[in-house]
């Protein structure tokens, strides 16, 4: 069974000035199958945002194609900034996705409500974004993307410009939403210690061009941070992103 | 503290500048046909104060009316400039014209256009076409700053061009709307002068028209009181405008948010 396939997938970026341009991915593919926790890591600048805006159809590929074969998913996607509302509370920015399908008011209200108290923030409704810390911003982010009851979660580096503290506890909430909801993530990152943790599988990309260099399966048993299981699958990583460095 | 502060130094300055004033005309006994002493002006003030008040309505009739002219035309403007690139492409240059072509040069094309029986709708024509270029400039400027990844988002969900417009788009621009619309408030209240200026005699109402009329008399005094009125007619807008921008956008906006220091 797969979700989401993407085959020899290439994207160009047409250059600011003059021809010539960026050839951001290379014959990408990959295959996810419902229910995974997939990581997509590489060096900065090795086309992983693209590769993800793509599966989301933000974007459209130049060659390749990109597929979803049980059809297309109800998808949300995590920036890696809250990209929040800043007019509005979280309440009405969780309740964003509702109000844009036109669910109705009580409905779009209540299921928001239960987002955000879903990602620890209930109480929290009617502050603006502005009275939040970066961490409790980056829960509303979450609370919004949960809310249209996603199959497919695309995250964007969504921890990478908060504390240490916070990307752990916001790391820990988004294995329990992944377990509870049965959700596929494909969650970007340049953290090898994220990425060990939190997913099933890590694809290595090379730099630009991006393609994906090593396919990973980690095994089970990296109940902590600090398991043996994921300092070993750490050591997996590094190894397959020193080899695709080189490469 | 800081209020009191900022509310005491220029009344001080306005209090010791009258002072200087009144005590300079009288001590070199200028004649009140150059110079009239600030008690001369409160005279004046309160014996025409019927008379100035029809004007000041007048003018602040047509200053209001231009300004919300300015504001919706300007608003709709920049809202099909954000829709459409060939639009924005093809227009923009002509509102950039109108907004440096002097206004008084074209006023009298216009009174004649218009006709002087229609005369209050031309004055709100002039001072309409003085008022717009800040709304136009920021509401396009605003409706194009919205956050590229918050429209993406939007886009995820299926949303329509009308429900981005409506949800990112016109919140976003609301800052540099209000700050157009703060000096397009004060640029209406100036075109509604120009206007009836370049009207002239018997036809205008207002202050501008008592300011010239003063100044034929040599009643100069008057022409100073109907000056501070109009002054003070300034700083109101503005300052209503101030208000209307905090509370719109105190919760949220750097700008309007009072940081503890």
């Amino acid at each position: 069974m797969t979700l989401l396939s993407l085959s020899q997938v290439g994207k160009r970026f047409a250059a600011a000035q003059k021809e010539g341009g960026t050839q951001a991915l290379d014959g990408l593919s990959f295959e996810i199958p419902p229910g995974q926790f997939v990581s997509l890591l590489g060096p900065s600048g090795c086309g992983k945002s693209t590769a993800l805006r793509l599966a989301a159809g933000l974007l459209e590929p130049d060659a390749g194609v990109i597929t979803y074969p049980g059809g297309r998913p109800e998808t949300a996607f995590v920036f890696q900034e809250p990209t929040l509302m800043p007019w509005a509370d979280a309440l009405t920015n969780a309740r964003l996705p509702l109000d844009l399908k036109h669910v109705p008011r009580d409905e779009a209200t209540n299921r928001a409500q239960q987002a955000l108290a879903r990602v620890g923030l209930g109480g929290f409704e009617r502050a603006f974004p502005r009275e939040l810390s970066g961490g409790m911003k980056m829960r509303v982010s979450l609370a919004r993307a949960l809310v249209a009851r996603p199959k497919l979660l695309l995250l964007d580096e969504p921890f990478a410009a908060l504390d240490e503290i916070a990307r752990n506890a916001l790391g820990d909430d988004l294995l329990r939403l992944w377990r509870e909801d049965g959700l596929t993530v494909v969650f970007v990152t340049h953290s090898v210690g994220e990425s060990s943790y939190l997913s099933q599988r890590v694809l290595v990309m090379t730099g630009r061009p991006g393609r994906i260099a090593a396919d990973i399966a980690l095994p089970t048993g990296r109940d902590t941070r600090l398991s043996p299981a994921t300092i070993e699958a750490q050591r997996a990583i590094n190894s397959a992103l020193n080899g695709a460095m080189a490469a | 503290m800081k209020h009191t502060r900022d509310i005491a130094l220029p009344v001080t300055v306005a209090m010791l500048v009258l002072g200087l004033w009144e005590w300079a005309v009288a001590h070199w006994q200028v004649p009140p046909y150059v110079l009239p002493a600030p008690s001369a002006v409160a005279r004046a003030f309160l014996e025409n104060f019927a008379s100035l008040m029809a004007a000041l309505a007048a003018t602040l009739a047509v200053t209001l009316e231009a300004f919300l002219s300015a504001t919706v035309l300007g608003v709709a403007a920049a809202i099909a400039f954000s829709q459409s690139r060939l639009l924005e492409r093809t227009f923009y240059p002509y509102a950039v014209i109108l907004q440096v072509t002097p206004v008084v040069a074209i006023a009298p094309l216009i009174l004649i256009w218009v006709g002087f029986e229609r005369i209050n709708l031309a004055l709100v024509i002039i001072a309409t076409i003085v008022a717009f270029f800040p709304i136009l400039a920021g509401a396009t400027l605003g409706l194009k700053s919205a956050d590229f990844n918050l429209i993406d988002l939007t886009r995820l969900y299926g949303a329509s061009r009308a429900q981005v417009l409506w949800r990112i788009r016109l919140p976003t621009s609301l800052p540099y709307l209000l700050s157009g619309m703060k000096t397009a408030g004060g640029l209406a209240l100036i075109g509604a002068v120009v206007a009836e200026f370049v009207a002239g005699s018997g036809t205008a109402t207002g202050l501008a028209w008592r300011i010239v009329e003063s100044g034929n008399r040599l009643e100069i005094a008057t022409l100073f009181a109907a000056l501070a009125l109009l002054a003070l007619t300034g700083v109101l807008i503005f300052a209503a405008l101030s208000l209307l921008e905090w509370m719109l956008l105190r919760r949220w906006h750097e700008s309007a948010i009072n940081r503890p220091s």
